[in-house]
């Protein structure tokens, strides 16, 4: 069972081995390439878009079809491109950082995979049927009176990849805090294990307000509940506090690990100790904190009051102080560094002048009566633009570059690496620079066409000329990825001379991780291992069983019953056939997790033997 | 097989919850999942106080709440608890069947709650005509009290399960986690049932 699986190669293998994983590495691939998918899928809908707008009074997508198109790129690239991503590299990535053999629930990680990607596959359904059109945020009552079942699709499917997710986050806090080597302390964890810590938290205090928002709209629509209808008594603005408390922390949710990455990136290729590891902790979790009380600035025009205002604009402000520190911190680890400048180098480095940008107009929105002006308009899309795009996207960027040999075996092309990124970036500057001024101008966001000689035809024909700039950029990366594959060596086991513990596992990564777990003596502990003439890690313990966790197709079967049980939700509303899927589902979902409760899976166990037949 | 040994130890340590890896992890997720079960009724509550006095026109909370019948399931649900806590002091002392008897008792005082939260949805519906979509204060009751009702069925399914399952072959170190972790899920529950009748039954009746 063990080593047997790998050296089979048939499709057949390969498909049951990836369907039944628990292995954090291979679950870490699946969500790159799921995420990747719909970041694809996501990026053409913008392309729509942007070819929509080329000129005044296009007519290139109807006016429905736009409205589908905006909602479906939102929530397409913040639930099922941008966060998968993150999870994958946090799968990939993190177990190896604080040297554990794995994550402290793998059946659950695979489990919290596959509701992700049905998730993601159900909401993409509805494009046969009718797509969602009330914007990503879906706010009552347009969501509530949207005719069709486009909605419907958006929040089933939001509901169960969140579920996923939300297991996802459990399961590193428990990793993290049960499962580090020994010597492995909180304050000699990597940056990116820190954000990814504080990212779970975030997670598991964020989402379940979604999850009861998802609820409340889910009964408004389906079964006939009265939450958002105003005629027996219901407010609708409950929808938006619910969904902006989930909403905001959010948006912390997906930069947070992107300033991991590009803390972990400058700090190795500096050949410098990363500047103020300490503040850069503590602004982490203030950043976080701050995070949680800042969601009704999303909704200053909503009639609050000017005291509501008041506060929730200043607390907004509050968090650029932890920012600036981050942003500063980073600047002085590159002073004075060693500097090698490649892909992963030239992401991180345009990230910062980006995402500063991003940040000051962040501090201009947050300014609540000038909002008022800002508000619905794009503006509001630049801003957050440079702050995701520039941010999180920058950062996956790098984090691949980074991170590739470790995932994947390879160093990625770097001459096809600078191509993508040059094309991407100036694209993207291209692309949202002009539109902060389309925003001042009054161009509001969300509107299928405008006129001609309102100012507003060249900014928008620079603007899409910029997506198709960041269009190539991000077809050269997959080449890249294609012909390093096909054409490079595989990789050694630490090509950038890496500081953090991923970069002392043997090449290609056992499935164990570390045959025997290292002894961590301080910060950045392979650095301080190679400083002292040692070159490896010092092992914490003799060669010994180790024991791993089994297989398993329950999280698939599971998570397939909820998907089929989601049509059943869906259409019940319509035919008592629906009911059908509707506990058919259930009952296979809940099958499965009875069998996985009855069942007793004790794991197996390398022995001593095996591990010292493994080459060393 | 060494690792049955592993698991069935001549001498039961202290807290055979907590004395695998598996079991340590098991115990720490259960606490952050009930974190963000916390942030979950938290919301239910949040909606239920932004409506419970949008009626339109149908019964408020004053002409429906009998605190009699909410006074009695409060009573059989804090007295699961306490059991709960019984059949987990056996645990530790290795008593299986004593931890199986408390539980048992747990579970019956959790099929009476449910009992009764049974009949008082089916006394509002037919005596008073309030159901989930008869008003935003309906379906905000229905939902918050439902939403306790379903994790309250769900733990008794699960408790079921696993009394049966373990029925046969006592306690070792591989299902004392599985008991622990129902057990800390039962408390959950019985917390958040405090917070209901006071919010939703007391300040419900008095308001």
């Amino acid at each position: 069972m063990s080593t047997a699986t790998a050296q089979k190669t048939s499709f057949a293998a390969v498909l049951w081995d990836y369907l039944t994983t628990v292995d954090h590495k291979k679950i870490g691939k699946l969500y790159i390439y799921g995420g990747g998918f719909f970041f694809l899928l996501g990026g053409l809908e913008a392309m729509l878009i942007r070819i929509q707008l080329i000129k005044p009074e296009n007519d290139f997508l109807s006016a429905g079809l736009y409205n589908e198109m905006i909602t479906m790129h939102g929530t397409t690239m913040i639930f099922f491109a941008a966060m998968p991503l993150l999870l994958g590299l946090m799968n990939a990535v993190m177990p190896l950082q604080i040297g554990a053999r794995d994550v402290a629930f793998p059946f659950v990680n695979a489990l919290g995979f596959w509701l992700f990607f049905l998730g993601g596959i159900m909401l993409n359904v509805s494009w046969f049927t009718g797509a969602p059109d009330a914007g990503w945020t879906a706010y009552a009552p347009l969501s509530t009176t949207s005719p069709g079942h486009g909605v419907d699709y958006y929040i089933l499917g939001l509901q169960i990849s969140g579920a996923g997710t939300l297991m996802g986050g459990i399961n590193f806090l428990v990793t993290i805090v049960n499962m580090r080597a020994p010597g492995m302390t909180y304050m000699r964890m990597p940056l990116f294990t820190w954000t990814t810590f504080v990212v779970s938290v975030l997670i598991l205090f964020a989402f379940p307000a979604l999850t009861v928002g998802l609820f409340l709209l889910m009964f408004d629509r389906m079964f006939g509940s009265a939450f958002f209808d105003v005629a027996l008594g219901g407010n609708s603005i409950i929808w938006q506090h619910l969904f902006w408390i989930f909403g905001h922390p959010e948006v912390y949710i997906l930069i947070l690990p992107a300033f991991g990455i590009f803390s972990e990136i400058f700090a190795t290729f500096s050949k410098k100790r990363l500047f103020g590891y300490t503040a850069m902790v503590f602004a982490t979790i203030l950043i976080a904190f701050l995070g949680f009380m800042v969601w009704a600035h999303h909704m200053f025009t909503v009639g609050m009051g000017p005291v509501a205002n008041s506060i929730f604009a200043i607390a907004t402000m509050a968090i650029a102080v932890p920012t600036g520190i981050k942003i500063f911190n980073w600047l002085l680890t590159l002073w004075g560094g060693n500097i090698t400048i490649n892909s992963a180098m030239l992401w991180s480095l345009a990230f910062i002048p980006s995402f500063t940008i991003g940040g000051m107009t962040g501090i201009m929105v947050a300014t609540s009566v000038a909002d008022y002006q800002y508000h619905d308009t794009y503006f509001v899309i630049a801003h957050f633009h440079y702050v995701i795009v520039g941010g999180v996207v920058f950062g996956i960027m790098a984090a691949l570059h980074y991170w590739w040999p470790i995932m994947f075996r390879r160093v990625l092309n770097e001459k096809l690496g600078k191509w993508a990124f040059w094309n991407f970036f100036i694209g993207f500057h291209l692309t949202f620079f002009i539109q902060h001024f389309l925003g001042l101008m009054g161009m509001p966001r969300r509107y299928w066409v405008f006129l001609e000689n309102q100012g507003l035809d060249t900014g928008n024909l620079i603007s899409t000329i910029g997506a198709f700039f960041m269009a190539i950029g991000v077809i050269i990366f997959l080449y890249n990825a294609i012909y390093s594959w096909i054409k490079e060596e595989p990789a050694p086991q630490d090509p950038w001379d890496g500081r953090t513990l991923e970069w002392a596992v043997a090449s290609p990564t056992p499935h164990y991780n570390f045959k025997q777990l290292p002894l961590v003596r301080g910060l950045d502990p392979l650095w301080i291992e190679k400083m002292e003439g040692n070159g490896k890690m010092t092992p914490a313990e003799p060669v010994g069983e180790i024991h791993m966790p089994n297989g398993s197709i329950l999280p698939f079967l599971m998570s397939v019953g909820f998907f089929i049980a989601g049509f059943g939700f869906i259409y019940q509303t319509v035919t008592d056939v629906a009911y059908i899927f509707l506990f058919g589902g259930m009952g296979l979902a809940l099958a499965c997790m009875l069998i996985r409760s009855l069942k007793d899976d004790h794991g197996y166990h390398i022995t001593k033997e095996e591990l010292e037949k493994e080459a060393d | 097989m060494s690792h049955d040994h592993s698991l069935n130890p001549e001498v039961m340590p202290q807290h055979p919850e907590k004395a695998t890896l598996e079991g340590k992890n098991k115990f720490l997720g259960l606490w952050f999942f009930l974190g963000g079960e916390t942030v979950l009724f938290a919301s239910l509550f949040g909606t239920y106080l932004a409506l419970k006095n949008s009626t339109a026109g149908g019964p408020t909370s004053q002409d429906l709440f009998g605190l009699e019948l909410v006074f009695l399931m409060t009573m059989l649900l804090l007295t699961s608890s306490l059991t709960s806590v019984y059949a987990m002091y056996h645990m530790k002392n290795n008593d299986f069947k004593k931890m199986q008897l408390w539980l048992g008792i747990t579970g019956l005082l959790g099929i009476g709650f449910l009992g009764c939260e049974i009949y008082e949805f089916y006394h509002y519906i037919h005596e008073y005509g309030f159901t989930f979509r008869s008003s935003a204060f309906g379906s905000a009751f229905y939902t918050l009290v439902g939403f306790h009702g379903g994790h309250v069925l769900f733990g008794l399914c699960w408790l079921s399960a696993i009394m049966i399952r373990n029925a046969k072959r006592g306690l070792n170190l591989y299902n004392a986690p599985k008991f622990n972790t129902f057990s800390l899920y039962w408390h959950f529950i019985d917390v958040v049932w405090v917070f209901i009748f006071t919010v939703v039954y007391l300040m419900g009746k008095v308001a």
